[in-house]
């Protein structure tokens, strides 16, 4: 049943071959069996689901509902679901239960009816490229245990490539989505900044962070990200813009689509082996008819530097919040205001947290931010225009998602700036805030390859479409970690 | 009282208007006044994780209003900036203020002072921001309540040029501001309640000095009063300091009332380092000339255009005027007066100043307490228009009126005062009383004109007060005589 696409599933359920509440059992004996090698999942919810699940049935038997109405799906932990904890990966929200729900939780369970397995794992505060900071321990890759998945979204994607929810949630700050999604073999996509609502997804950074999907395939994302999408009133950076039909848009052919490689992108750093995997596919593409040129994104260098000043700042007046008064960790046997605050965010925040609060801090201080944060966001300013400036020329762009494959657990956590690089090529996706996403296109040594296409604002339809008639015509997509088939 | 001679004080105000809107700046929280500790406090409120705002267009329109009031620029493109600080009472960790582009700058208000002079004192600035939640200490051992109720309300900061010289100056300046909010309609001015906040700057300069001297800030003075008093203790104070050798401390400080002294708070050398930067979950606010336009057309009369149509209008003396127009609310209830009662605006004006502000103020009600509505006083000057009572009786009628014994027509029902207009009914009682009293009949008749009041009192007397003044006059005239 776990192999089943979101359309078959969907099938299968209108055929009465099979319940919601029996998918959903199903997924619950997986979790329970498997997870504890994955350490995917913070908190499960099995008496939600399964009421959930009953709903979704009744609503079936109707002959109501929609294409994801009975569908089980995990949650990224960041997402504020009410009545259920939402950690966000940090022991500063370990005993928080959120009083509300974010509109992406509404729109995916009240309006379309999927139903919630549970919450998962992250790299803390969505601050890591690797699930490694996460204060629920990390996340394991199931395509090899000794490796990481990637991060934040570590617990989405390894769910999921595991065959322990169909598809999960997932939020890109930096990479966020995409990066993880190439090293565990899943489609994972970022949408443009303000299609999708950001309240009630726990801030890290404002101006960068944005909901999307992982999932097996491009359709299957495009069945969760057509839900997500749209225009909230409650948050005033998400715009008001009618969602294409992204389904509809799958079938179109790529003839004649041009397609630019940025040279910057094929430089020194790419590993040799997903080098390769990457012309492969482009080979492929050409055969569909896409046309590829090269193009350049001469400010491609200044993008890690640039969002290794903006990230910090706002991330470090977005976690102000926390300071041990209204919510979250307090810490015991204070006597003074400044040792409730000191003791409390000390306690709470981990290492990753911590380093980047004081880096925000200091951009954002007096005498520092003319210099730092002012600065950045004009060079972020020049990022964006190189992509105005393609995106007159081609279509699409294309790139690796990540410098090479999944590396071994603890291999970066003492080099920070090592780890930071892992973002090099999806990080300017989002401080130009355009859509990008992550499909697989082969292994190397048994460990997945992603290869990334970003599109112009809007263009999420486009870039389903590219990824589905790329998995139409190749299989990477379909394979699956073999301990976990 | 000014500065001590050779000495000058440069004052600065910056005050903290709420705005009156229904709900908070940036959430849909309620906003009114005196509920139970957090009980208005949505997610928002509370910062919760994951919450975004989103700007409540009346607060913007109000801010905007109040610009146009005292002909200030609107911006075109206004930034809403977050300013960091860590206190229990402000959710975040930071509070959505404007910094660099603030809704509304270079404005003016003229005051008037002692001797008919004007001043012109510059404002800044005003920018829109979200005020904080309160810290309780008194009840809690150990311990601070924090009440956010308040967290999010939106206020406007008004900050002025240092133009200001001394206490009274700024008094001047705090009331014409206060009467102008309140005249808008966008904050109740409620100081009680903290609706409306001053802050003072002072600092003092020998006369002729160019640069300003070393400044305080004193915060939270609550009354003019008390305005008054801080900044006269602070102005003393710093000439004290510096004439004895000594240095201003840069500082905040608290006015003390019980002592009538301030006091430091805190040094503000060490003072946070707001980290100002534009909040990146509100977009930049666009006001165009045609938004300006449609908010102008909304704008109520203000006091001073109000103060001199009243002059014009009503032909009423300036003072009277001022008087009649110093709230929105009395300037509304004495032109329902004029127009319900055809009556002269001129004696309209007398009632309204004199008897009702009169039983007003000794009562300790607002107008809009008033037992005497608009209507009622317009139906009782009716009555005198109509000859039913005279003016004499109708001051009864007004008493009693104020005591809640119902509209003018049924006090007069009830207590038969409807005027005595018959002129034979007046008449006959004129004949009773000159047959009654020969002897003042005769003493006038020979010349003791004085003895006119006596008789015109014994027609008054025998009528109970009811017969028409005019007509007693005029009949006890001719048959007084000779």
């Amino acid at each position: 049943m776990h192999r089943l696409s979101i359309r078959d599933m969907g099938a299968g359920l209108r055929a009465k071959k099979f319940s919601s509440s029996e998918l959903v059992e199903h997924y619950l004996r997986r979790i329970q069996a498997l997870d504890s090698r994955l350490n995917s999942f913070v908190t499960v919810t099995p008496d939600r689901a399964r009421s959930a699940a009953a709903a979704a049935d009744a609503i079936l038997a109707r002959g109501e509902g929609g294409p994801l109405t009975g569908i089980p799906l995990a949650q990224k932990d960041i997402f504020c679901t009410e009545g259920v904890r939402t950690a966000c990966g940090s022991k500063m929200l370990d005993n928080f239960i959120a009083p509300y729900s974010a509109t992406v939780v509404k729109k995916l369970h009240d309006d379309a009816g999927a139903v919630m397995l549970g919450k998962c794992n992250m790299d803390e505060f969505a601050m890591g490229s690797s699930n490694e900071t996460s204060f629920y321990g990390p996340v394991k890759n199931p395509w090899d245990l000794t490796r990481v998945p990637g991060g934040s979204s570590g617990g989405s994607v390894a769910a999921v490539a595991a065959g322990l929810a169909p598809v999960a949630t997932a939020t890109d700050t930096g990479g966020s989505i995409r990066q993880p999604a190439a090293l565990t073999n899943l489609t994972g996509i970022k949408p443009t900044y303000g299609r999708v609502s950001r309240y009630g997804m726990i801030a890290f950074a404002s101006s960068l962070d944005q909901a999307g999907v992982v999932a097996r395939s491009a359709e299957d994302a495009a069945f969760v990200l057509q839900a997500m999408s749209g225009f909230d009133p409650l948050d005033s950076t998400s715009v008001d813009r009618p969602v294409d039909d992204l389904i509809g848009g799958l079938g179109k052919s790529v003839k004649g689509l041009k397609i630019g490689l940025p040279k910057e992108y094929f430089a020194d750093g790419l590993a040799t082996g997903a080098r390769a995997a990457i012309d492969v596919a482009i080979a492929e593409l050409t055969r569909l008819g896409a046309e590829f040129r090269e193009i350049s994104l001469p400010n491609s260098p200044l993008s890690v530097p640039t969002y290794y000043v903006v990230a910090p700042a706002e991330a470090s007046s977005n976690l102000a919040r926390f300071d041990g008064v209204r919510y979250g960790h307090r810490a015991e046997g204070v006597k003074t205001l400044e040792e409730l605050y000191k003791r409390s965010r000390g306690e709470g925040f981990g290492a990753e947290v911590q380093r980047r609060i004081m880096i925000g801090t200091y951009v954002l201080s007096h005498g520092y931010y003319d210099d730092y944060y002012l600065k950045a966001q004009q060079v972020r300013k020049l990022i964006y225009e190189d992509f105005r400036r393609a995106f007159a020329d081609v279509d699409l762009v294309l790139g690796p998602t990540t410098t090479d494959v999944a590396f071994k657990l603890g291999a970066k956590t003492n080099d920070p700036v090592a780890m930071y690089l892992n973002d090099i090529y999806t990080i300017a996706a989002n401080l130009a805030g355009i859509p990008a996403l992550s499909v697989p296109c082969g292994f190397v040594d048994g460990l997945p390859v992603g290869l990334q296409l970003m599109g112009n604002f809007f263009d999420e339809a486009r870039l389903l479409n590219v990824a589905h008639q790329y998995q139409q015509a190749t299989d990477w997509h379909t394979r699956a970690p073999k301990e976990f088939a | 009282m000014s500065a001590p001679a050779g000495w000058e004080a440069v004052i600065g105000l910056e005050i903290h208007c709420q705005l009156q809107t229904k709900s908070k700046i940036f959430s849909g929280a309620a906003t009114a006044y005196g509920a139970a500790p957090n009980t208005q406090a949505d997610a928002v409120t509370l910062g919760m994780p994951g919450v975004l705002p989103v700007l409540n267009g009346d607060a913007l329109r109000m801010a905007v209003k109040f610009g146009l009031s005292v002909g200030a620029q609107i911006a075109e493109r206004c930034v809403f900036a977050r300013k960091h600080y860590f206190y229990p009472d402000l959710p975040k960790g930071y509070q959505i203020s404007q910094y660099e582009l603030p809704i509304v700058f270079k404005g003016h208000m003229d005051i008037e002072l002692d001797g008919g002079v004007t001043k012109r004192i510059g404002i800044t600035r005003a920018h829109l921001e979200e005020d904080a939640g309160k810290s309780l200490h008194e009840g809690f051992i150990g311990q601070t309540g924090i009440d956010l109720n308040r967290a999010g309300t939106p206020l406007i900061e008004i900050v002025s040029e240092p133009d200001i010289r001394t206490a009274a100056e700024a008094v001047a300046y705090l009331k014409k501001l206060h009467q102008l909010v309140v005249y808008l309609g966008i904050c109740d001015g409620n100081m009680q309640e903290g609706s409306f906040r001053c802050d003072a700057n002072v600092s003092v300069r020998k006369i002729g000095a160019e640069k300003f001297g070393t400044r305080t800030e004193t915060k939270n003075v609550n009354s003019f009063r008390y305005v008054e008093k801080a900044i006269e203790y602070e102005i003393g104070r710093q000439v004290e300091v510096i004439e004895a050798g000594g240095k201003i401390i840069q500082e905040t400080r608290l006015f003390d009332p019980g002592l009538g002294e301030t006091r430091s708070m805190r040094v503000k050398e060490d003072a946070n380092d707001y980290r100002y930067f534009p909040d990146p979950d509100l977009l930049p606010v666009v006001v165009t000339s045609g938004d300006i336009e449609k908010i102008r057309a909304t704008m109520p009369e203000l006091p001073e255009a109000k103060r001199d149509r009243f002059v014009a209008q009503y032909e009423l003396t300036k003072y009277d005027a001022a008087v009649l127009t110093a709230e929105a609310a009395l300037a509304t209830f004495y032109e329902t007066v004029v127009k319900d009662s055809g009556a002269d605006p001129k004696i309209c004006a007398n009632w309204v100043t004199t008897d009702l502000l009169g039983a007003l103020n000794k009562a300790g009600k607002e107008i809009g307490d008033s037992p005497v509505t608009a209507g009622m006083l317009a139906g009782m000057l009716n009555r005198i228009g109509d000859k039913t009572i005279s003016g004499k009786i109708a001051k009864d009628v007004f008493e009693a009126m104020l005591a809640g014994e119902g509209d003018a027509d049924s006090i007069i029902k009830a207590k038969g005062l409807v005027q005595i207009t018959d002129e034979g009914a007046i008449e006959k009682a004129i004949d009773d009383v000159m047959t009654k009293n020969p002897g003042q009949l005769a003493d006038y008749r020979s010349g003791k004109d004085k003895l006119f009041g006596f008789f015109v009192g014994q027609v008054m007397k025998a009528t109970q007060g009811k017969a028409n003044p005019d007509a007693v006059n005029r009949l006890l005239k001719q048959k007084l005589a000779p």
